[in-house]
């Protein structure tokens, strides 16, 4: 991704950066954004995430940088006049007024006429489905309920870009699937430009036209979730896509190439790629009877679909995970060999970046494309 | 075996019963002791003739509201106790609403000034009343000083003159309760989830409209609260009236409490005073009960 200036960008940060007292919750953001796409911030608590949505939407003014929302510098302008709808982690619904009410408050408050504002309203309110609870106040609804007022009030406003902190967090996981795929409908039926808070890799991969990884308060990646699955940035962004996430193991010099510890006879990469770091897929991993990486079972936790094993490699002390399919209740010590992808990601340990175009077509332990199952 | 069971529950019933009305029975005494005894009593003896001397109080009827309705003094006392009332209760939950609003938003030495604010309600209604007394000194208390000062004023005796002794007395009186209204303001102020505010802001509500259709309506229960409680202390809040000026000059500052003690504890008509505590039992009970139906019905309760 480049950052030339494009015209039809919906959303543009440059430098954003935003200081509590000594705390640099943002420590430089730059991002764009293309109108009608889905963009989740995703990180781990603390990160920045709700922090950088609040700059955007003007509920905080950032300590420096430039916001452009729809090709409009509004760094300095109120969050009413940023053209921006919001959803709040705790919905934020007016608990004294109808749910009604509640849609139609800044309709009211813009000094929408009454007749445009009653055909808005019966619009937003079919189209999440609340017509029958319009006279409810919010303490008579459920959760589920809440949140589709939540998402009525933001959509009735018909502003361009629509604002989610953790929105599904406070619903249960059912509930929450079914709202993650009827956001994303509504999202793309209304062609809103959309930047949705989450901390739940799945909820980003799943809903996602662009993943912003954050950590730390800057961006550690910014892709397409198929991207940062193939082609993760860091070592960081590795470890936090997937279930499980990709494992690392650190390289040591050995004969003929870089080895894994405990495992000498098995060359995975070119010899300077010893002392930085290995990351394999769990799910791409193979269990073999003959050939492939010695391993020792370490402990089984079965999914349900699947299970995931921890496997120690040799007689070292790293440990590569393993998602094979079903049942597989193999006893801890049980020697396995392990046939690792063809594709390979090595980070560099110091700074923790990707290392590209490595050669990862080294001979042996590397699985063909044989269906993996457990013994 | 099922009688049995029978017998045991109805026994043990009874006793649960007993635990409870044993349980009761203090607070009970208390007040029927102490409250609704003497309210009662109050009741009754309005409707006799005060005992004096060798003779005892006989029925009488109505005559002593018949004499309240021909004393010129109870009508002052009651108009008196009106404007106090409807100048006292608006001023006092307003002032305290715009120092709440004030205290609780971002300004520096927030604790300072809600420490400041709350001084008065801390301090005993006599000890107010001696301070104020230094405040309105003719000539060299700190009003006459500062009215100089701000527009040239001469030497006024503000609780000595017929025109602003009442004013005089509603000013302390709403610099001592409109600190503790606050507390209460303060403390709903800080219950309102702030997101509230910002959800209204990106909606496009001016601080305004947020107020008026935020902020406010979720202040209901407390200003009924504070509401009912200002205007029972427009008719009960009289200690420094008392200490300061005597309900004088000319009665200007006597109001239906200290017209009650003065009937009661200087002229010692005891007949006339419970009359005049039943009719303001009764301004009571109707002020209160008008102010539920009223606003209660509009408040919204979370
Ligand atoms: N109002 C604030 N005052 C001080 N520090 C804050 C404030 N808001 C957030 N922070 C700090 O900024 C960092 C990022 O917070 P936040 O954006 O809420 O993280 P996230 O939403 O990713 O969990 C945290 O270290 C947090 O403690
Ligand atoms: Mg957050």
């Amino acid at each position: 991704m480049s950052f030339a200036s494009h015209p039809d960008d919906a959303i543009r940060l440059a430098d954003v950066r935003k200081q509590f007292g000594d705390t640099a919750a943002l420590a430089g953001v730059s991002l764009k954004a293309k109108p009608g796409s889905f963009v989740v911030l995703l990180g781990p608590s603390g990160c920045g995430k709700s922090t950088l949505l609040r700059v955007l939407a003007g509920l905080e003014q950032a300590t420096s940088g430039t916001i452009e929302l729809s090709g409009r510098d509004v760094s300095r302008l109120p969050p009413a006049q940023r053209g921006i709808s919001m959803v709040f982690q705790s919905y934020a619904l007016f608990p004294h007024l109808s749910v009604a009410e509640n849609i139609v408050f800044g309709l009211k408050a813009r000094g929408v006429p009454a007749a445009d504002r009653a055909a808005r309203l019966k619009d937003a309110a079919a189209l999440v489905g609340l017509g029958h609870l319009l006279e409810r106040r919010p303490s008579q609804l459920s959760g589920g309920q809440q949140q589709r007022v939540a998402l009525a009030r933001a959509i009735v406003a018909q502003a361009p870009i629509c604002l989610m902190d953790e929105p599904l967090s406070n619903l249960d996981a059912k509930l929450r699937n079914e709202m993650r795929r009827e956001i994303r409908a509504l999202q793309q039926r209304l062609k809103l430009t959309m930047v949705y808070v989450t901390h739940d890799q799945a909820e980003a991969m799943s809903m996602a036209d662009q993943v912003v990884l954050m950590r730390d308060g800057h961006v550690e990646q910014d892709a397409s979730p198929a991207e940062l699955y193939a082609r993760p940035a860091t070592r960081f962004a590795a470890t936090f896509i997937g279930t499980p996430p990709m494992s690392l193991v650190r390289l040591t010099a050995g004969e003929g190439g870089a080895v894994l510890e405990g495992a000498p006879g098995h060359v995975l990469a070119p010899a300077q790629a010893a002392g930085q770091w290995l990351g394999v897929r769990p799910e791409e991993i193979v269990l073999s009877d003959a050939e492939g990486l010695p391993a020792g079972i370490a402990g089984a936790e079965f999914l349900g679909g699947e299970t995931v094993l921890s496997c120690v490699i040799g007689t070292g002390t790293q440990v590569l995970q393993v998602r094979v399919p079903g049942l597989c209740a193999l006893p801890v010590g049980t020697p396995v060999r392990l046939r690792l992808p063809q594709t390979l990601h090595l980070f560099d340990d110091a700074t923790g970046r990707r290392i590209e175009d490595f050669p990862s077509n080294l001979a042996s332990p590397f699985s063909s494309k044989d269906n993996a199952t457990c013994r | 075996m099922a009688r049995a069971a029978g017998i045991g529950g109805s026994f043990g019933r009874e006793r649960t019963t007993l635990h409870a009305w044993l349980m009761l029975a203090p607070a009970m005494i208390l007040l029927v002791a102490f409250t609704h005894y003497p309210a009662l009593a109050t009741i009754w003896h309005s409707f006799f003739s005060t005992p004096k001397g060798a003779r005892p109080a006989r029925f009488i009827g109505a005559e002593n509201y018949a004499v309240l309705a021909d004393d010129p003094v109870f009508w002052l006392v009651l108009k008196n106790n009106l404007i106090y009332a409807l100048g006292t209760v608006p001023l006092s939950i307003g002032i305290a609403l715009a120092m709440a609003l004030w205290v609780n938003g971002r300004i520096r030495g927030k604790a300072a000034m809600r420490m400041a604010y709350f001084v008065p309600t801390v301090l005993p209604m006599i000890a107010v009343a001696n301070l104020w007394l230094f405040f309105y000194t003719p000539d060299y208390g700190l009003i006459d000083r500062m009215t100089r000062l701000l527009f040239g004023w001469g030497p006024t005796n503000w609780i000595g003159s017929q025109e602003t002794a009442l004013g005089a007395m509603m000013m302390v009186a709403i610099w001592k309760e409109a600190g503790f209204f606050m507390i209460f303001y303060l403390a709903a102020l800080q219950a309102i989830p702030p997101v509230l505010h910002e959800a209204a802001a990106v909606e496009g509500a001016s601080r305004f409209y947020t107020f008026r259709r935020v902020t406010l309506p979720l202040l209901g229960p407390t200003t009924l609260f504070i509401a009912v409680n200002a205007v029972i202390n427009g008719f009960r809040l009289v200690d420094h009236i008392i200490v300061m000026t005597h309900g004088g000059p000319d009665n200007a500052t006597a109001l239906l409490l200290t017209y009650i003690y003065d009937v009661g504890f200087r002229y010692w008509d005891t007949a006339l005073a419970s009359a005049l505590t039943v009719v303001l039992l009764l301004i009571l009970c109707l002020l209160a009960a008008a102010q539920f139906l009223l606003m209660g019905r509009r408040t919204h309760y979370r």
